[in-house]
This record gives C-alpha cells, sequence and structure tokens, in this order.
C-alpha cells in the first residue's frame, strides 16, 4: 500500500514535470520521441494486464493495436479529418476489439497458455494477411497517408494528449488491478484451480482482462498512427507484440510502472543507437545490440527494473519483520 | 441424521493412474467425518474428486440431494463447499488481507463478523495483515487458509491434512480452530496426525489402495488397536 503511494505520486510529478517540459524547452525530436514513449506505455501497460496480472502470455495482442490503427487510418482519409470523425474512428475500433476480444476469450482462453500463445499469434497473422489482401480499404502493405484533426496537428497539443491518456490509463489500470476483480486475475496468474476452488469462474475473468487489455491497446493504436499520419499492415505484425512483450519484462511485470519505464528504455535505446549508426556503421545492426540489452536485463535484473527494486525492498523488510519476531519470542 | 455429502463408488484416474477405485462415504450434517489411510491411499485425490478438481470417471458425488460429479470446480465450490487443500492454497503474491478479500463472495455484515472472529480466532493475521501470503510462516499459511474457508458461510468444509509439516504448538492451535468451526459447519477431514483426528472427529472412514474399506464412529476405532495397526500402521 505504502510502495502503491509512493508510486502514484511518483507518476503525478513525474506527469507535471512532462506537462510542463514542451514549455520550458523546445525541442521538436525529444517531444516525438517522448509521444511515441507515451503511446508505447499505454500499449505496453495493456499487455502487462495479461501477462503481469492474468499469466495471460498472448504473441497477438498486436491485432488488437491494429485494429485502433485502421479504425483510425480509415476514417480519417475516407471522412473529413475532424475530432467527431476520429473519436467516431476510435469507438469503432474499440467496439471492434471488444467483440474480437470476447469471441477469442471464450474459445480458446481455456487452452493452456502456450497452446493460447500460438493461437493469438496465428489469429494476429490472420488479420495481417486479411490487412494485405484487402487492397480496397488497406491499399495493402503500401498503407496510406492520412490527415488529423486540426487540433492535433501541433506536435505538443498531440504530446499532451498522449500524456494525459498515458496518466489516465495508468491510474485507471491501477484502480482496476487494485478492485476485487483485479485481485481475482491476480490469483488467477497464482494458480487457477485455487481461484476455481473458491467459487469463481476464471474463464470469465481472464476473457474480463482480455477486453480490457485489447480495448487499451486499440488506444494506442490509434495514437500511434495519428503520431506518423501513416498506417501500414506493419501494425499487426508480430513485432509490435514482441515490443510490449519486451517493455512489459524489462520494466517488470505486474506492475504497470514499469511497462511506462521499459517504453521509456527500449525506445530512448532505439533512439540513441540508431543516432550512433551515423558515425559507426556497427550500429546500423542496433537490434543486436537490443539483444545483448535484453539478455543482460533477463540475467541482472530477472524481475524487470522495478520488480528488481520492490523484491529488494521487500527483502529488507521481511528481514526486520524477522528480528522483531525473534525479538518478540526471546522476550515472551 | 440428514447427510449433506454422498459418495457412491467414485473411481478417478490421474493421467494413466487408476486411483480411487471404489471410494464410497457419506457424510452427515453437523459432524466431522475423517478420511484415514496410509500415504497414497487416495485420500486427498478424493476431496479433489468431490471438488471436481480431478473428476471421477464413474460413480456417483450427491451433495445437498444435487449430483454434483462432472461440474466445473467454481460451480461446486459455489453450492457452499469449501476447501482447504494439502498444499493451503494461499495466494503466496497476495497479502493476508488481499488472500481474505479475494475468497469474500460478499460484503454482507454477516462475513464482516466472520472476519472479525477469525483473526480473534487467529491474531497472527490480524498482526501480518498487510504482508505476503508467500513470507509467512507454515503455521500462519495454515490458519490464512482455514480463515480463507471460514469467512463464508459453507454448508461443507473439505480440509486435507492441515497439521501437516507443523509444529506440535501450532498444530494445538489449528485443532483449537477446527474445534471452533465443527459448531458451525459440516467437515470432511483428512488427517495423518491421529490425535487430531480422534479429538475432532465424530465418525472415520478408513481408505486403502483407492477403496474405502472400513468405517465406523471414531470411538470405536479408538479402541480397535488391530484396526489401527492395520490400516494406519499405528501400534
Amino acid at each position: 500500500m505504502k510502495t502503491g503511494r509512493i508510486t502514484n505520486l511518483a507518476m503525478i510529478v513525474m506527469g507535471i514535470i512532462l506537462l510542463i517540459l514542451p514549455f520550458v524547452y523546445e525541442s521538436r525530436s525529444l517531444i516525438i520521441l517522448l509521444t511515441q514513449i507515451f503511446i508505447f506505455a499505454i500499449f505496453a501497460m495493456s499487455y502487462d494486464i495479461l501477462l503481469g496480472y492474468t499469466g495471460i502470455v498472448s504473441f497477438g495482442h498486436a491485432m488488437f493495436f491494429g485494429f485502433g490503427a485502421y479504425a483510425t487510418g480509415i476514417f480519417l482519409q475516407r471522412a473529413e479529418p475532424t475530432m467527431g470523425v476520429l473519436l467516431l474512428a476510435l469507438l469503432v475500433g474499440v467496439l471492434i476489439s471488444l467483440v474480437v476480444s470476447i469471441i477469442i476469450g471464450f474459445l480458446t482462453l481455456r487452452l493452456k497458455s502456450h497452446f493460447y500463445a500460438m493461437l493469438t499469434l496465428g489469429l494476429a497473422s490472420l488479420f495481417l494477411v486479411l490487412a494485405e489482401k484487402w487492397r480496397t480499404l488497406t491499399f495493402g502493405n503500401d498503407g496510406f497517408t492520412f490527415k488529423i484533426p486540426e487540433l492535433l496537428r501541433d506536435r505538443v497539443h498531440f504530446y499532451l494528449l498522449c500524456l494525459i491518456l498515458m496518466l489516465g490509463t495508468f491510474f485507471l489500470l491501477k484502480r482496476f488491478t487494485n478492485s476485487p476483480m483485479g485481485r481475482v486475475l491476480q490469483a488467477i496468474r497464482e494458480n487457477e484451480q485455487r481461484v476455481a476452488s473458491l467459487g469463481f469462474n476464471p474463464l470469465y475473468y481472464k476473457v474480463i482482462a482480455t477486453v480490457v487489455a485489447g480495448v487499451t491497446a486499440t488506444i494506442a493504436g490509434s495514437l500511434y498512427v495519428m503520431s506518423l499520419r501513416f498506417v501500414n499492415t506493419s501494425v499487426f505484425a508480430i513485432d509490435v507484440t514482441l515490443d510490449a512483450l519486451l517493455m512489459t519484462i524489462i520494466g517488470g511485470v505486474g506492475t504497470l510502472v514499469g511497462p511506462i519505464i521499459g517504453a521509456g528504455i527500449i525506445e530512448f535505446a532505439h533512439e540513441w543507437l540508431t543516432s550512433l549508426a551515423s558515425s559507426y556503421p556497427i550500429f546500423e545492426r542496433w537490434i543486436i545490440f537490443f539483444g545483448i540489452l535484453y539478455i543482460l536485463v533477463v540475467i541482472f535484473f530477472p524481475k524487470g527494473i522495478v520488480g528488481t527494486l520492490q523484491s529488494r525492498f521487500t527483502k529488507v523488510k521481511k528481514v526486520e519483520v524477522h528480528r522483531d519476531e525473534k525479538d518478540e519470542n526471546i522476550a515472551g | 441424521m440428514t447427510t449433506i455429502l454422498n459418495v457412491e463408488q467414485i473411481e478417478t484416474y490421474i493421467g494413466q493412474y487408476h486411483i480411487l477405485q471404489g471410494v464410497s462415504f457419506e457424510v452427515p450434517k453437523g459432524e466431522v467425518t475423517v478420511l484415514l489411510g496410509r500415504n497414497g491411499a487416495g485420500k486427498t485425490t478424493t476431496l479433489r474428486s468431490i471438488m471436481g478438481l480431478n473428476p471421477p470417471s464413474k460413480g456417483k458425488i450427491v451433495f445437498q440431494n444435487k449430483e454434483i460429479q462432472g461440474m466445473p470446480t467454481y460451480k461446486i465450490a459455489g453450492l457452499g463447499i469449501g476447501y482447504v487443500p494439502e498444499d493451503q492454497g494461499i495466494f503466496g503474491e497476495l497479502t493476508v488481507e488481499e488472500n481474505i478479500r479475494v475468497a469474500m463472495k460478499d460484503n454482507s455484515d454477516a462475513t464482516m463478523e466472520r472476519i472479525t472472529k477469525v483473526l480473534e480466532l487467529f491474531p497472527d493475521l490480524k498482526k501480518f495483515w498487510k504482508k505476503e501470503g508467500g513470507h509467512l510462516s507454515g503455521g500462519q499459511k495454515q490458519m490464512l487458509s482455514i480463515a480463507r474457508a471460514y469467512i463464508n458461510e459453507n454448508d461443507l468444509l473439505l480440509i486435507d491434512e492441515p497439521s501437516k509439516g507443523l509444529a506440535p504448538i501450532v498444530v494445538e492451535r489449528v485443532m483449537e480452530s477446527l474445534q471452533d468451526l465443527k459448531k458451525s459447519t459440516t467437515i470432511v477431514l483428512v488427517e495423518q496426525n491421529f490425535h487430531m483426528a480422534s479429538s475432532i472427529g465424530d465418525r472415520f472412514y478408513i481408505i486403502d489402495d483407492g477403496k474405502t474399506v472400513y468405517s465406523g464412529e471414531m470411538h470405536e476405532l479408538n479402541e480397535n488397536q488391530d484396526l489401527k495397526k492395520k490400516y494406519l500402521g499405528i501400534a
């Protein structure tokens, strides 16, 4: 509880600093980079609901990202790029995610985790193929550009929107995971049979987790393509899911704040390694360095950065409690 | 005497192994029925079969006049059967409070009263209210597990080896809590500790090689040294 309050306070302070930042430090590239971090933080937090809080491994989470991306792209390209159309696009994307996640959830969440992971991978690939083949609507892998509403064309406005949505998502998901339903999800992650023995239907709760994660990922997908003003089939690719998976693992699963930190580290590392490539050709193969980074994190921070810090903090507390118990026993 | 649970000739496989080969017993309402037997006799599998965790392939399980074999576990639990598994079944990454709250079926006054009572019964749980379940001692975990089953008004409690691995002084406290539970609910108890089983139990069934082989009133077993030696290895 105390740790939770510290996290909330840190998020509020960070939010205020980031809110002021564009008005005191003008840097277009930093604003763009931070905007990308906010968007991927939302996406990674959505993945954390699945992996970190419910123990569901999905290799197809990109499909929900893709629904948001295509709904936004298609609506804004075919209709006037107004805020109303954007909201309608978002609503359609969310509805598609809602329906697909419920259907997939009820049909597949009975499967054991590795079968579920493979099945979601297959389904995401199916939507990737569909997007490639339905060229009249999606223009296939070539994709298409579109305009975004006037208000959001200003990079600072868009930055502020993404920041507010990231903070909103964090506090909403935090509330969700601390609710009775969130506790059941965490219990499912630990042992599904025990949860069933308490009278809860694990399938029902897992479907709810999939829906919440899917809808959140849809919002991230929508923001992502708005930042590029372009969409193509890459939004359905496995790389997108793997990015979310790695951001969550590096930051710390089941912490919500971990995926935000993970998104920050990966996006910054990506930017930095890419910029080094102009001076040192070896950094053109930046993916190799990413691989090394992942291996190092898994070795030295097996629970992710936030998870490992929390464990160390708990260990210190545990030693103190045991010392107190020992003193009490001696006294008694 | 009303029978709350009737298990009739159940047979259960775990993988290719035929673990239960004909277990039958009746549980009278308001009593403590003890399942006894050597290690590997099939006592835990019997409880798991009742809960639907290892569903039986043959036989009938009737709970309050309703056949429950083949029903999903959550529905069986929803009918009013609480289960305290052998490994205590607590959620190690949740705090004591969260472990209790996750089990609460409602926020009624009755449930709140039961929580207050359970904290009086197990003051350690109050002391470590915000501590993660995984960091509790074996005895505290057992107390938490029993507390969690107690907070809902279950008609039947299945308790699997509550004294396993506990220090004698902790076993005494667990026994006291079970004596208290006995006043308000029907219990099926699997227990290796004969002292605990005989002091709490009203009747017993002996399971051997996956079959019920003997049953009777608890006092009969206390007096029958041959039976104790033959099936329980107690001289």
